[in-house]
């Protein structure tokens, strides 16, 4: 029988497993030597990158430097673009999941995505939340119930949509669209959170409120943001990674990279960003 | 200049008005010769009995044998041709992803067999059905019209399966799924208000079309048994009763006329109902 630990709301501030202090250390994502490569070029050239746990890391670049590729090397979303030719080594909690074939949906559920433009199922709201945990095997309409309840709830979206959870996901505006993308693969108990530039399509006040959402949540989970807004990598990085033409240019902390950029092109980034 | 402007939107207005109520009257014209010669002929008779001894030369009975007939046949080769149809959709969305040439090329091809006359397709089916040793029957006929919509299925499903964002893939992936479930619970469910408009308007030509099962289906005033026998279909009993020499007869064509616009305008109505239904989830 399949044990699935419920949370409510409430509970859901407290962390979900221990982590001891020495796990705390290890970083949760390490990435070695990885290429990426079309006919045409290099997209990404032997990138090396460590992802500390429980932190926020910010993707920073310019249009085209790599970063999305990046992110979807990390869960492997790469094997879509068959034009994609992925080398090196991308450890997840100290498993290859370039290496991997039959494992590869219970890894890909270790890390939650938020792309762009939210992209919810094409069912009701309810099932978009169920979706991932009847992936997972759950078959318990009360655990399913429970659990989308409280990740709605988690998510802020509960009171704008408990009355209409039978309703199509795509009847909610672009805002709680991406939250309910958000409710739905936390529904899945992540431990990472992968944000494709999650606010680029939203109004600034659900962009405030996905931004609030990631500084609550960063205390459970690894979050690595894609972002073009500086203000927005200011707001939020604990670590922040400058992407130039697919290579690391710098990485380190926020105040570092942002205010004292070492290299001419980050600062020329910097300069124009602003 | 200015009022050139003004008598130029106004032309380009007309003309496109004109264009417009003209094609609504023609299906208006169309509908109204078809009804109004055919439902004098037309009674429960007709549609509920087969036609009996010299039915041909004004004798008594229905087209009982057509109608059915036709159900079979169409039933029969939209099946064949989802069969064929889906997975070659998906060989050419799926494998030859990164061969776009060949993509191209194969799409190029299904669209000129899409505009081949189906009299050509009876012929090559004749030819078909002569080399595989059958003779006219429901499943030469079946054969023959699933060749001549499986074009039009392989294209319909292949342009719903172009509009499903791969976002929307890797949504379902990145939640667990694998492949299958990917396919069977987020693409089938996206594209299935067009796969449904698809499979209607393939049946509905299918049901529709007289040249290419001219040759292969045969004709019988009984519905046939089993898939050996041949078949009488709604075009056919249109074209046949069409060339009497007999007013009553080419009134019972135009009765069979109205029994088959009947089922087109059916098929048409559902597809548009179905798909509507099926695609209040569609995500844009």
């Amino acid at each position: 029988m399949i044990t699935y630990p419920v949370f409510s709301y409430q509970k859901a501030k407290k962390p979900q497993r221990m982590v001891n202090h020495q796990e705390k250390q290890t970083p949760i994502i390490e990435v070695k030597g990885l290429n990426v490569r079309t006919r045409e070029g290099e997209i990404l050239k032997n990138i090396n990158l460590q992802i500390p746990r429980n932190k926020i890391v910010v993707l920073l670049g310019p249009s085209g430097c790599g970063k999305t590729t990046l992110l979807k090397s990390l869960n492997r979303l790469t094997d879509l673009h068959k034009e994609l030719q992925v080398s090196g080594e991308v450890l997840i909690d100290g498993v290859d999941i370039l290496k991997v074939s039959r494992d590869l949906p219970i890894m890909r559920q270790k890390m939650g995505l938020l792309s762009q433009r939210p992209f919810p199922l094409p069912v009701s709201i309810y099932r978009n939340v169920a979706y991932g945990l009847k992936l997972k095997g759950i078959r318990s309409k009360d655990l399913i119930a429970h659990s989308v309840e409280s990740n709605l709830k988690r998510v802020g979206l509960w009171d704008e949509v408990k009355n209409r959870l039978n309703s199509p996901a795509n009847s909610l505006s672009i805002g709680q669209q991406q939250r309910l993308c958000l409710a739905r693969g936390l529904a899945v108990k992540p431990a990472i959170i992968l944000a494709d530039e999650p606010t680029s399509a939203l109004d600034p006040i659900s962009t405030k409120i996905i931004e609030n959402l990631f500084k609550e949540l960063k205390e459970h989970y690894t979050i690595i943001l894609v972002t073009h807004v500086l203000r927005q990598a200011v707001r939020l990085a604990d670590h922040v990674v400058f992407m130039y033409y697919g290579d690391i240019i710098e990485q380190g902390h926020p105040d570092d990279i942002l205010k004292r950029p070492q290299t001419e092109v980050l600062k020329k980034y910097l300069v124009d960003g602003n | 200049m200015r009022t050139w402007k003004v008598w130029e939107q106004r032309l380009v207005k007309g003309i496109s008005f004109l264009a417009a109520y003209s094609v609504i009257f023609i299906l208006l014209f169309l509908l109204f010769v078809v009804f109004s010669k055919g439902l004098k002929a037309l009674s429960w008779g007709t549609v509920f009995s087969l036609p009996k001894g010299g039915y041909y030369f004004g004798g008594e009975g229905g087209i009982l044998n057509a109608i059915v007939g036709s159900f079979y046949l169409s039933v029969g080769a939209t099946v064949l041709a989802v069969i064929i149809g889906v997975p070659a959709a998906l060989f050419i969305n799926v494998q030859l992803i990164r061969l776009k040439r060949t993509q191209n090329t194969i799409r190029y091809l299904l669209d000129a067999l899409w505009g081949i006359p189906s009299i050509v397709y009876g012929a090559f089916g004749f030819a078909l059905m002569l080399l595989l040793g059958l003779h006219a029957s429901l499943l030469a006929g079946i054969i023959t019209v699933a060749l001549l919509i499986t074009p039009i299925l392989v294209r319909a499903f292949d342009e719903v399966l172009k509009t499903i964002p791969v976002e929307l893939q890797e949504a379902s992936f990145s939640l667990g799924s694998t492949k299958t479930e990917t396919a069977l619970r987020v693409i089938f469910k996206q594209g299935l208000a067009g796969f449904i408009t698809a499979l209607l308007l393939a049946f509905g030509r299918g049901i529709g079309d007289a040249a290419s099962v001219l040759f292969t289906a045969g004709y019988t005033d009984n519905i046939p048994v089993t898939l050996d026998e041949p078949v009488a279909t709604l075009p056919l009993s249109i074209f046949f009763q069409l060339s009497s020499p007999i007013e009553e007869v080419r009134e019972r064509a135009y009765a069979a006329a109205v029994v088959l616009t009947f089922f087109i305008l059916l098929i048409s109505v559902s597809a548009r109902f179905l798909s509507k239904r099926y695609a209040k989830n569609i995500i844009k």
